[in-house]
């Protein structure tokens, strides 16, 4: 390991598992534990996975002014969000592209807010140039974030504390987890039921190692969890949305509320509103689709895409064999005019054109707590 | 010695010289992670030493398979073909990947002997 990498509060945890370890956006991070990814990837689609994300950004906005600042930043309501609940979020630029995207949570009396380890630098930056004179910005390094995800994490984690059964999908709250209080959320990255919990770093070895003793979870590392919200048709930034992508070519218009849209009370004020409401009107010239392979050969982020007549379509940004599907499963952006689901398509891999067909996703369906 | 070794942890059994047979080491198979496609060099096809045979993707990556001697590829592993986690659980038996016609010993003479790979193995 480069001594220069930075370790969550499990990597002696992780060490001991026997994961296999490798740097992520500047962390010494578990890619797989000896089960390997295909096993983990189909643990947590049956039971449930515990992963370690303690390398993205946790941090508080506090103030009165904090929810309004926020909108300055992103095209969401944030204005609006009721207390307990979560919204997914996108920092954009002047042109319309994605900075980063994050997860909000309204508490009582601040907003907490995860973003992307490779981002959260970057991130805090942007907010303290942008909105630093309106509300605190509060970074939490002091904290651990856990994953608990799949069809019985809610059994798991009953057994440590009931009441959080009672959180229904992207809804989150104070729970005490092994004698401390944690900041729990019915949210995650994998297309399943599960919590993702913030953890004092002091309590965070304990809570995973209670957490692993429930007999439905077994550790499962960042292998896994790409391949997993792959399924779930779910961005990966820095790879499906980067700061050339708008939230319109992403397909992600689901996260601009009506009411920071034309027309609505809140609308634009964001970086970039003009080019985005610009797309919205007008649709954009390329789409982020699904692709599914027609082949059992994994065609994977770089690829590019060609119609039957050869003509360049676009490229492939994220892509694998889908452990759950069984199949090759990627997502692309391509012409608008080919976006078009059950369109045959060909990615170019090493010289041979693979037929893949557009594919609505997700590739397997999402099996949220609502 | 009739198993030896190239840098890029792949094996080459030569008991039978007409028909060596070549596949990826443990280390390399730990590496890679859950093999789930295999592409197999073309029988009947001569290969130049180190150039690209094959490859070996598994869900996390993709790496090539390179010739580790000149030869002939007289044979590849269908069942490997169809079932690609062989690479994982019996790389140096069943999950073999092709056999070719070795014309160079000079070529398989310099490759590692397994002491030699294990010694490379320990500076990773």
């Amino acid at each position: 390991m480069s001594a220069d990498l930075l370790k969550t509060p499990l990597h002696a945890l992780h060490l001991e598992l026997g994961a296999k370890m490798m740097a992520f956006a500047g962390y010494d991070m578990p890619v797989n534990y000896p089960g390997g990814i295909l096993a983990e990837h189909r643990h947590c689609r049956d039971f449930a996975s515990l992963f370690d994300v303690s390398h993205m950004g946790q941090l508080q906005l506090r103030g009165d002014d904090a929810a309004h600042a926020l909108e300055t930043l992103v095209p969401v309501d944030v204005v609006d969000l009721p207390v307990g609940k979560q919204r997914y979020a996108l920092f954009t630029n002047a042109s319309g592209g994605i900075l980063d995207d994050l997860m909000i949570t309204r508490r009582a009396d601040h907003l907490f807010l995860v973003v992307n380890a490779a981002c959260k630098e970057a991130d805090t930056r942007h907010l303290h140039t942008h909105i630093g004179h309106r509300c605190h910005i509060v970074p939490l390094p002091d904290r651990a974030l856990l994953a608990l995800q799949g069809p019985q994490a809610v059994t798991a984690l009953s057994r440590l504390n009931a009441d959080v059964a009672g959180l229904t999908f992207m809804t989150g709250g104070d729970f005490k987890l092994v004698d401390v209080d944690c900041l729990v959320t019915r949210s995650g990255y994998t297309g399943e039921d599960g919590f993702e919990i913030s953890v004092p770093a002091s309590h965070a070895e304990a809570l995973a190692r209670a957490l692993l003793r429930q007999p439905e979870v077994k550790p499962a590392g960042l292998g896994a969890r790409d391949t997993l919200r792959l399924e779930a048709g779910l961005c990966l930034y820095g790879h499906d949305i980067n700061e050339t992508t708008t939230p319109v070519e992403a397909g992600l218009t689901w996260a601009i509320q009506k009411v920071r849209r034309p027309g609505g009370a809140r609308a634009g004020g964001y970086p970039g509103a003009a080019a985005i409401e610009r797309q919205l009107a007008s649709g954009p010239t390329i789409k982020r689709v699904g692709l599914t392979g027609l082949e059992r050969i994994p065609v994977r982020e770089g690829a590019q895409i060609f119609d039957a007549q050869g003509r360049k379509l676009g490229h492939v940004t994220s892509g694998t064999l889908g452990p759950t599907v069984f199949e090759p499963v990627a997502m692309a952006y391509l012409a608008a005019n080919h976006a078009i689901a059950h369109h045959e398509v060909y990615a170019d891999v090493r010289g041979k054109r693979l037929p893949m067909r557009v594919a609505p996703m997700p590739f397997t369906p999402h099996r949220y707590h609502r | 010695m009739t198993t030896m070794f190239t840098p890029d942890h792949e094996w080459i059994n030569i008991e039978d010289h007409e028909a060596a047979v070549v596949g990826i080491t443990l280390h390399a198979q730990d590496a890679l992670g859950d093999v789930v496609f295999v592409d197999l060099p073309e029988v009947g096809r001569s290969y130049a030493k180190g150039e690209i045979a094959g490859v070996v993707e598994s869900v996390k990556a993709a790496a090539d398979i390179y010739m580790p001697v000149s030869g002939e590829v007289v044979e590849v592993n269908e069942a490997l073909r169809a079932n690609p986690s062989l690479a994982n659980s019996d790389p140096m038996g069943n999950g073999w990947f092709f056999k070719v016609h070795v014309t160079k010993m000079a070529e398989f003479e310099q490759l590692m002997d397994p002491p030699a790979y294990d010694a490379l193995l320990k500076t990773l």
